[in-house]
């Protein structure tokens, strides 16, 4: 039996078809992954992502210890409950995992990691914030539920009360807030409108059924991934990990380059790998002949070669996309082998699907 | 609950087979095997006239999580692919023993369809799975 989130009994109720995913027993969907990924990208759907890991660092010197553990730029965070998407790196530069941080208060910063790497980042991180006398807590007791979708907001905002409605109205993009027991921000990860609600975990399959009873979808990690595949968004474990630097990996923008006496782990490998080139680039790929793209396919180039790094068939679309990392000067066009034939491919710059609309030429 | 109809023979590896009139015999997967695929968004068949090996992977299909192969359930010859699950390959999950046929075959021996379960021997293999 593997780990159960609070909603496991909500999912075996709601008939979700229960996976293994990193020790955790998550629905995979509830009947049809398809119809799950059309209600995103039109209407209203919901994720539990409570198997996530909640960390929270308390300490005076919280910002200047994220200054150098993060290579995004934890000043871009000025705002409270400001949220910014950054990288972890080694000191090679290479990607341990990726994570979101919230600032909460001087003193008190969120990060949200994966959970199939929570052991290694609780590791890390509590390694690292020894020398700058901060507490690293794990949150546990949180469970997280994702509503995403263009009409999310106004579903989840008619469960509020009053004083919870009109803080969670106000949320920009990219701002979470404390209400109450509960954190609630304009975040997701899967391209659409919605929020990530952090509660407590007494509180969660109550919150789960209203959300089902207001008409959003429940969605099961099968969804989550073509979600997240057509909104360009990369998957840890997949689309990068330790052997790779964020510079193969797409995730060039999130390297906080300024100012440059800023000192974070891994800067000095990435600065030698970018006056250097490098010599591969990631890109989208969209299948023009018949088939399904997948993760580790190959790509050919000419008589060179990259790799898939996830793909699927894209039911917004209705075609197959993925992501690859390809030869640097690779062209407009490629091939990919498919059980021994090689199929054509269009090179595309993600993402392939925002707010449900295509973001690149299907011809 | 999976539907197994009562005319058919299924495989061990899912595959369902129904004796023609006219001596071929159609197959498809079965409503179990659709099940547990999920959403089917591509289907690949074999071209016509390709001989078959019994439990040769000969066709594949895609769902939206992942490849797999489907393997003929007994020896022969292909004589028709189902080409309509080009642009409707939900056809395999919506009528998976009608609409959603994938191919028709020659066989080298009719006998061989005798070998396969039969519907209650393939409902009691499910439910041991």
């Amino acid at each position: 039996m593997g780990n159960r989130t609070p909603l496991y009994a909500s999912h075996k109720a709601m008939g979700a078809k229960l996976v293994d995913f990193a020790g955790w027993d998550m629905p995979i969907h509830y009947g049809s992954q398809l119809e799950e990924h059309h209600a995103v990208r039109r209407d209203a759907g919901m994720f539990d992502v409570s198997h996530m890991t909640v960390v929270d660092l308390h300490g005076e010197n919280s910002r200047d210890f994220l200054r150098y553990l993060l290579a995004n730029n934890i000043d871009k965070l000025q705002d409270a409950g400001k949220a910014l998407y950054s990288c972890l790196l080694n000191e090679q530069g290479r990607v341990l995992d990726d994570l979101i941080v919230y600032f909460l208060t001087e003193d008190n910063f969120r990060l949200v990691v994966n959970s199939a790497t929570r052991e290694k980042d609780l590791a890390w991180i509590t390694a690292q914030a020894k020398a700058f006398d901060v507490q690293v807590i794990e949150q546990p007791q949180l469970a997280m539920i994702a509503v995403q979708g263009p009409n999310a907001r106004e579903k989840t905002l008619s469960l509020l009360n009053a004083a919870q409605h009109d803080i969670v109205e106000a949320l920009g993009l990219f701002y979470g807030a404390e209400v109450d027991d509960w954190f609630v921000a304009r975040t997701g990860y899967t391209g659409e409108d919605g929020f990530e609600i952090m509660l407590p975990d007494t509180q969660a399959a109550a919150f789960w059924q209203a959300l089902a009873e207001a008409g959003v979808q429940p969605c099961g990690l099968g969804s989550r991934d073509t979600l997240r595949l057509e909104a360009g968004m990369n998957l840890y474990g997949t689309d990068m990990d330790e052997t790779v630097s964020p510079l193969v990996s797409g995730l060039g923008w999130t390297i906080g380059w300024q100012p440059e006496t800023r000192d974070f782990i891994g800067r000095q490998a990435l600065e030698a790998e970018r006056a250097a080139g490098p010599e591969q680039k990631f890109v989208g790929l969209l299948l023009e002949d018949r088939g399904v793209l997948r993760g580790h396919q190959k790509v050919v180039v000419g008589d060179r070669s990259g790799v898939t790094t996830s793909g699927s068939f894209s039911p917004t679309l209705g075609r197959s996309i993925a992501l690859a990392r390809v030869p640097a000067d690779i062209g407009e066009r490629c091939q990919v082998e498919i059980r021994g034939k090689l199929l054509n491919a269009k090179v595309v710059r993600p993402p392939f699907v925002r707010h449900g609309k295509a973001q690149i030429e299907l011809d | 609950m999976s539907e197994v109809p009562g005319d058919l023979r299924y495989s061990n590896s899912h595959e369902w087979v129904r004796v023609n009139e006219d001596g071929t015999v159609t197959t498809g997967i079965s409503d179990h095997a659709q099940e547990q695929l999920g959403d089917l968004v591509f289907v690949e068949l074999p071209e016509i006239d390709h001989e078959v090996e019994a439990e040769e992977a000969c066709a594949v299909v895609e769902s939206v999580k992942a490849a797999s192969d489907v393997y003929a359930p007994i020896a022969g010859t292909v004589v028709e692919v189902n080409e309509d699950l080009a642009d409707a390959p939900e056809a395999v999950n919506q009528d998976p023993y009608g609409a959603g046929w994938l191919m028709r075959l020659q066989p080298s021996s009719v006998d061989d369809v005798e070998r396969l379960m039969s519907p209650d021997e393939y409902q009691e293999f499910i439910e041991s799975e």
